[in-house]
C-alpha cells in the first residue's frame, strides 16, 4: 500500500499530507467497524463492573424502599465470619479447585496422548471423547444425577454386582463435591482437543532422536512431550481453574447447594444471595471477592509460568 | 516415529475402555427414555429396552409445554447467532484489516474483558435490564450479542483473518473499494469456515445457556428448554422415564449440529487454542 503511494505521489510535503489524511481515514474507519464492540464492551463490562463495586459498597435490597451508602461493611460482614456460609461457600469452591483442576489437566493431558497415537479407528474415538463437551449442562446434570441415583443408579449397581461398597454420591456430605467433579470430567472433550492440537505441533525428529539414544517411552514423555506442551498446559490450566470457580448449573442442577451445605459452590451462593435473598449490594460484595480471587490466581500463574513454560524461540 | 505393536495394543485397549466409560451415559439416557418405570426398576437392569416405550416423549411433551420452549429456544438462538455473526466479523475486521492508531492497545483492553467472572457484571446488568423494562422478555439473552458479539469470537475470527495476506485488500484498494466492500466481498467469502466455527459454537453456547435464561425469564411461557427441563424436574423428579425422554429431546440437537460440523469444530479448537 505505501508502495503504490510513493509512486503515485514522488516526494515532499503533499505525500507526507495525503499519508496522514489516510491514516485519518483508516482511524475513522477503524473506530467504526470496531464501534459495536467497544460500545457493547463499556456498555455491558466497564459499566457494569463500575457500578457492582459500587453496589458492594451500599446494603441495597430489591424490597427495601432506602439504600444507604454503608462503605465497607459488607466486606467487613463477609470477612469476620459474621456469614459463616461466605467461609463455606469459599472453601467448598477451593476444594472442588483442588480436586477439579489437577484431574482435568491429567486426564485430558493422557487421553490427548493416546488419541495422537496411530491408532485404528483414531477418529471415532475422537468423536467420542469430545461429544458430551456439547451436551448442555442442565442435561448433563439430569443424566448424572440418574446415573448417580443411589438406589437404582448405574453407578451403585454396578459396584454391587462387583460386591463393592456402593456410595450415596451426590447426596453424601463426603461424597458430593468429588461426585460434582466426576460428573464434570464427562465434557474435559475441549481440552483434549486443545492438548491434541499442542501435540500436533512437536516435530517428530525430536523423538526419533530419542529414539537414536535408546530411550524409551518415560524419557518421550518426560524430556520432550511435557516440556514442549507447557504453553498448553499453561493455557488450558489457567482456562480450566477461571472456568472451575464460576461453575453454577451443575451446583444450581445436582444439588442446590446440599446436602448440608456441603456443596454451596461460591457463584451459587452468591446468585442465592442475590435473587432469593435480593440482597444485591451483599451479593456484590461476593461478585468482587471472586473477581478479586480469580485474578490473584490467574497473576500468580503468569508469574510463575516464566520458570516452566518453554516458548520455542520463533513462535 | 516408530511404535512398538505392544504399546498400540496397550493404547488402543486403554482408549476403547475409556471410549465405552464415555458412552454409557447416552446409553443410559437412550435406554432410560424408552421404558417404562416398571422396567426401570428390574434389577439386574436391562441394556435393552423390552418394549420400547416411545410413548415416553409424547408424555413428556404434553405435561410440560416443550413445544413453545423449543420455539422460544430457537427464537433467543436464531437472534444471538444472527447478531454474532455480523457483530463479531465486522469488528474482527477493524481489529485486523485497518490499521488505525491504538488499535492493538484498544484489542488488548477488550480482552480483558474474557478473563472477568461473568458473574461481576451479572447484578448490575440484571439491573439495567429490568429499569428499562426488559425483564421476563428475550431482549437481554439477544441484544447484547449484536454489540461485538464476544471477545472470543472476536479473538477466533482476528487470528484467521490476520492469516489471510494483505495483498487482496490493497489490489481491491487501488481498484478503489471501500472497507465495507473488502469485508463482504473479500474477508467473508474467504473466511467461510471460520465464520461456521463461530456459529457453531455460538449455536451450542445459546443452546446450553442456563444462568441466562434463568435470571431473566419469569414467565412459564417464555422458558427455554435448559430452563423447561430444570423444572420439569422439579415437579416430576422420580419420574426418570420422562425426565429422561425429555433430556433426550434437549440433548439430540446439540448433538446433531455436532455430527454435522464436526470438521469445523475440531479446526476452530484448534485455531483457538494454538496461537493464543
Amino acid at each position: 500500500m505505501e508502495m503504490t503511494a510513493k509512486d503515485v505521489q514522488p516526494a515532499g510535503t503533499r505525500a507526507r499530507n495525503k499519508f496522514s489524511k489516510r491514516e485519518k481515514k483508516a482511524l475513522f474507519y477503524g473506530l467504526l467497524f470496531t464501534a459495536p464492540a467497544i460500545i457493547g464492551f463499556i456498555i455491558f463490562t466497564l459499566g457494569p463492573m463500575i457500578a457492582s463495586l459500587y453496589l458492594s459498597l451500599t446494603d441495597y435490597n430489591v424490597f427495601k424502599d432506602t439504600t444507604h451508602f454503608i462503605g465497607l461493611d459488607n466486606y467487613t460482614k463477609l470477612f469476620s465470619g459474621e456469614d459463616d456460609l461466605f467461609y463455606k461457600s469459599l472453601g467448598t469452591t477451593f476444594y472442588f479447585v483442588i480436586l477439579r483442576v489437577p484431574a482435568v489437566i491429567i486426564i485430558s493431558f493422557f487421553l490427548a496422548i493416546l488419541l495422537n497415537m496411530n491408532l485404528k479407528g483414531r477418529s471415532l474415538f475422537r468423536t467420542i471423547i469430545y461429544l458430551p463437551s456439547i451436551v448442555p449442562a442442565v442435561a448433563s446434570s439430569m443424566i448424572w444425577l440418574w446415573l448417580m441415583n443411589p438406589d437404582l443408579g448405574l453407578l451403585n449397581t454396578v459396584l454391587e454386582w462387583l460386591h463393592l461398597p456402593t456410595s450415596s454420591w451426590l447426596f453424601g456430605e463426603g461424597s458430593v463435591i468429588p461426585s460434582v467433579v466426576l460428573t464434570t470430567l464427562w465434557g474435559i472433550g475441549g481440552t483434549v482437543i486443545i492438548f491434541l492440537a499442542g501435540l500436533s505441533g512437536v516435530p517428530k525428529s525430536y523423538y526419533e532422536a530419542i529414539d537414536v539414544d535408546g530411550g524409551g517411552w518415560y524419557s518421550k514423555l518426560r524430556h520432550i512431550t511435557i516440556p514442549m506442551l507447557t504453553p498448553t498446559i499453561f493455557f488450558n490450566t489457567i482456562m480450566t481453574i477461571i472456568g472451575s470457580f464460576q461453575v453454577f448449573s451443575e451446583a444450581y442442577i445436582l444439588t442446590q447447594g446440599g446436602p448440608n451445605n456441603k456443596s454451596l459452590f461460591f457463584v451459587f451462593y452468591l446468585w442465592r444471595t442475590a435473587f432469593r435473598d435480593t440482597e444485591m449490594g451483599y451479593a456484590s460484595a461476593l461478585a468482587w471477592v471472586l473477581f478479586v480471587i480469580i485474578m490473584i490466581f490467574t497473576v500468580l500463574i503468569f508469574k510463575t509460568s516464566k520458570s516452566w513454560v518453554h516458548y520455542e524461540g520463533e513462535r | 516415529m516408530r511404535e512398538s505393536r505392544l504399546k498400540l495394543t496397550a493404547g488402543f485397549t486403554t482408549l476403547l475402555i475409556i471410549s465405552v466409560m464415555f458412552i454409557v451415559p447416552f446409553v443410559w439416557l437412550l435406554r432410560s427414555s424408552v421404558m417404562d418405570l416398571s422396567q426401570i426398576f428390574i434389577m439386574p437392569p436391562q441394556w435393552i429396552p423390552k418394549p420400547f416405550h416411545f410413548e415416553n416423549f409424547k408424555e413428556a411433551m404434553t405435561v410440560v409445554p416443550f413445544g413453545a420452549f423449543f420455539k422460544n429456544t430457537l427464537i433467543i438462538v436464531a437472534g444471538v447467532l444472527i447478531g454474532t455473526v455480523v457483530s463479531s466479523t465486522i469488528a474482527a475486521f477493524g481489529f485486523s484489516r485497518i490499521k488505525w492508531k491504538g488499535r492493538d492497545m484498544v484489542f488488548a483492553i477488550l480482552m480483558s474483558a474474557m478473563m472477568l467472572p461473568g458473574a461481576v457484571t451479572l447484578i448490575p446488568s440484571f439491573l439495567g435490564w429490568k429499569e428499562l423494562g426488559f425483564y421476563d422478555t428475550f431482549y437481554p439473552l439477544i441484544l447484547p450479542s449484536y454489540f461485538g458479539g464476544g471477545m472470543f469470537n472476536i479473538f477466533l475470527l482476528r487470528q484467521f483473518y490476520m492469516s489471510i495476506p494483505q495483498d487482496f485488500d490493497e489490489a481491491a484498494v487501488v481498484d478503489g473499494a471501500t472497507y465495507f466492500q473488502i469485508y463482504w466481498r473479500i474477508l467473508l467469502p474467504l473466511s467461510r469456515s471460520a465464520v461456521i466455527v463461530v456459529a457453531l459454537f455460538t449455536f451450542l453456547g445459546s443452546w446450553n445457556d442456563f444462568m441466562g435464561p434463568l435470571i431473566y425469564l419469569k414467565s412459564d411461557s417464555r422458558f427455554t428448554l435448559a430452563l423447561g427441563l430444570q423444572m420439569f424436574q422439579g415437579s416430576y423428579n422420580a419420574q426418570w422415564d420422562l425426565l429422561m425422554a425429555a433430556s433426550t429431546a434437549v440433548v439430540l440437537p446439540c448433538v446433531l449440529v455436532f455430527l454435522v460440523g464436526q470438521r469445523f469444530f475440531l479446526e476452530g479448537i484448534t485455531l483457538t487454542g494454538l496461537k493464543g
